[in-house]
């Protein structure tokens, strides 16, 4: 159609497959990624999101299935693809006896860096990464978050148009993942970066997109919005309330005919419940809500908030989405 | 990857010192009376003794060390082919392997300097000597570079390579006299073994007499160890 036009997306995936010695890591995988985008990649532990990435920099081979950045296929032109990339592998493998300038160096010339540009666009890796005072060190003797800093650093020293990193933020306190998460989004619209992780929060601030996958499938994506909308389908409210329950729905069906008490706890020593509340309705209403129950003198409300569902949630319900899925027909993927 | 790492220098000052303790112990002997080779003949003589230790020293950080630490997979994403990784760890390993040996030959410049005795410095056989070494220098390291292809263990690797070493170099020296070569029917395979005799391989060279055919099995064997060597790290790659 209008492939002359517009660039190629960077990444694109259709129908991937790979397995091992019978076991299905990745199973009919299919994605695209805009340039310039920013995509977390989701999913618990052998969820296959080491395999597709090490896949996408054509390091492994699929068992089937295409695979194109910017429009090079994998599978066939392996040179030309690993000059569109840079690739931070899981652990971030650094070798111990070198020092950080000059494994910028070394890394440089195999990627075949121009020696002449190769100094300047050193110094600015090390200025993006805050990496300057550590230049001299030696990479065995350094912190892991500069360590992690430096496999930045490495990833994005030839400017690739694609970077593909694999939990970069892993082990890391909270601080340094700030750091680490600052310099991700600074690379935004100038690079596409892939990142794994399971850190949720870290996902929703950096990501423009999250692609949630378990079992070797995709179980969902989209904006981490869309995916709270789609997934979990309702928004929630939490009470703290004193007085009967048996006659509250009645209440709450005044208020919103959707509207349901989700679960509800033991009343504590003054005689306050907690209560999770849902509805289908997508307006907010917290409003009606406290009005209705505090005109009505069988109840005291004490807190009533509006229950903002964390990518926490949605990962764990949509995971559980394909469990459920896989384990009713008799297929063990494991 | 070689010279900035530890190793390489305990391996290197470990083979000046043990060379430079064959070649006083040598000279102790001839300074107690005449000889009938030259010191260069005698101390040749002795090669296998830093191929054992060194090769392995050298060579088994080279591949093992990159899977083990994972630097394999990065490696890998640069436009770099498995190809020129392994060649480019074998010749990294093999001029410093040559560059070590060149380090000896200021042993005999000392000797040469204070002796003041032309007999001690006869150039044949000293130059036999290090072009055997060059020459074999090649299988040996390619052997290394094998055995580190092998294993993520860099200590399994060095036991590896200096096992192989330990037999193609002083267990083919005891071949020929196995009673079942002696058959009819062993002919070709005791011409093989007649071959791959490394202690006549030196004494030929020192001797200055070069033959193609021992070059020929220096150069096919380090050929043949390094495809081993290729094909070892793509199939792990496959199966990792």
């Amino acid at each position: 159609m209008s492939e002359e036009v517009t660039p190629p997306p960077a990444i694109e995936v259709q129908n991937l497959v790979k397995t091992y010695a019978g076991v299905t890591a990745v199973n009919d995988l299919s994605f695209t990624v805009k340039r310039g985008e920013i995509i977390g990649f989701l999913g618990p532990n052998g969820a296959g999101k080491s395999t597709t990435m090490r896949i996408l920099t054509g390091f492994l081979p699929a068992t089937s299935g295409v695979v194109n950045l910017c429009g090079v296929p994998v599978a066939t032109e392996p040179e030309a693809i690993k000059h569109l990339i840079g690739y931070m592998p899981e652990n971030n493998p650094l070798p111990e006896d070198m020092r950080v300038s000059e494994y910028l160096h070394y890394r440089g010339r195999l990627k075949e860096v121009p020696r002449r540009k190769l100094s300047d666009r050193i110094e600015e890796v090390l200025e993006l990464c805050d990496l300057k005072h550590v230049r001299h060190r030696i990479i065995g003797k350094l912190s892991k978050g500069f360590r992690q800093r430096v496999g930045i650093a490495e990833a994005v020293l030839a400017e690739p148009p694609v970077i593909i990193m694999d939990e970069p933020t892993i082990g890391l306190d909270p601080h340094q993942i700030l750091i680490v998460r600052d310099l991700i989004a600074s690379l935004r619209g100038r690079m596409t970066v892939l990142i794994s992780s399971h850190i949720l929060p870290e996902i929703e601030v950096t990501c423009d997109r999250v692609i949630i996958i378990n079992q070797g499938r995709i179980v969902a994506s989209g904006t981490p919005n869309e995916l709270r909308r789609e997934i979990l389908g309702h928004s929630a409210y939490k009470l703290e309330l004193a007085g009967e329950v048996s006659v509250l729905s009645a209440v709450l069906a005044q208020v919103e005919p959707t509207l349901v008490i989700a679960s509800y706890s033991e009343p504590d020593a003054t005689g306050f419940r907690t209560l999770h509340l849902t509805t289908e309705c997508d307006d907010l209403i917290g409003e009606q809500l406290v009005r209705a129950l505090s005109n009505d003198t069988r109840f005291r409300l004490r807190a009533l908030a509006h229950e903002h569902p964390t990518l926490e949630d949605v990962f764990l319900a949509a995971t559980r989405r394909t469990w459920d899925m896989v384990d009713t027909p008799s297929k063990s993927l494991n | 990857m070689l010279l900035v790492s530890f190793s390489t220098y305990i391996a290197a000052v470990l083979f000046l010192f043990i060379m430079g303790f064959i070649f006083t112990t040598m000279m102790d002997y001839y300074s107690t009376g005449g000889q009938e080779t030259t010191p260069a003949v005698v101390f040749f003589q002795y090669f296998w003794v830093p191929v054992l230790f060194m090769v392995p020293l050298l060579t088994m950080k080279s591949i093992a060390e990159e899977r083990r630490l994972g630097t394999l997979e990065t490696l890998l994403t640069t436009p770099v082919s498995t190809v020129e990784v392994v060649l480019g760890k074998y010749f990294a390993a093999y001029f410093l392997y040559i560059a070590l040996w060149a380090c000896t030959g200021g042993f005999f410049y000392i000797l040469h300097r204070f002796a003041h005795d032309a007999r001690f410095m006869d150039i044949g056989p000293l130059a036999g000597g290090f072009v055997f070494v060059i020459i074999s220098g090649l299988m040996f390291v390619a052997i290394g570079i094998f055995a580190s292809a092998l294993s993520r263990n860099q200590a399994v690797a060095g036991i590896i390579s200096g096992t192989l070493l330990f037999i193609l170099i002083v267990g083919s020296n005891y071949l020929p006299g196995v009673e079942l070569l002696h058959n009819e029917a062993m002919k070709p395979v005791k011409a093989a073994v007649d071959y791959a005799q490394i202690f006549q391989h030196l004494s030929d060279f020192s001797h200055g007499v070069v033959d193609a055919r021992q070059v020929l099995f220096y150069l096919s064997g380090a050929v043949l160890f390094l495809i081993f060597s290729i094909f070892s790290v793509e199939v792990k790659l496959l199966h990792s």
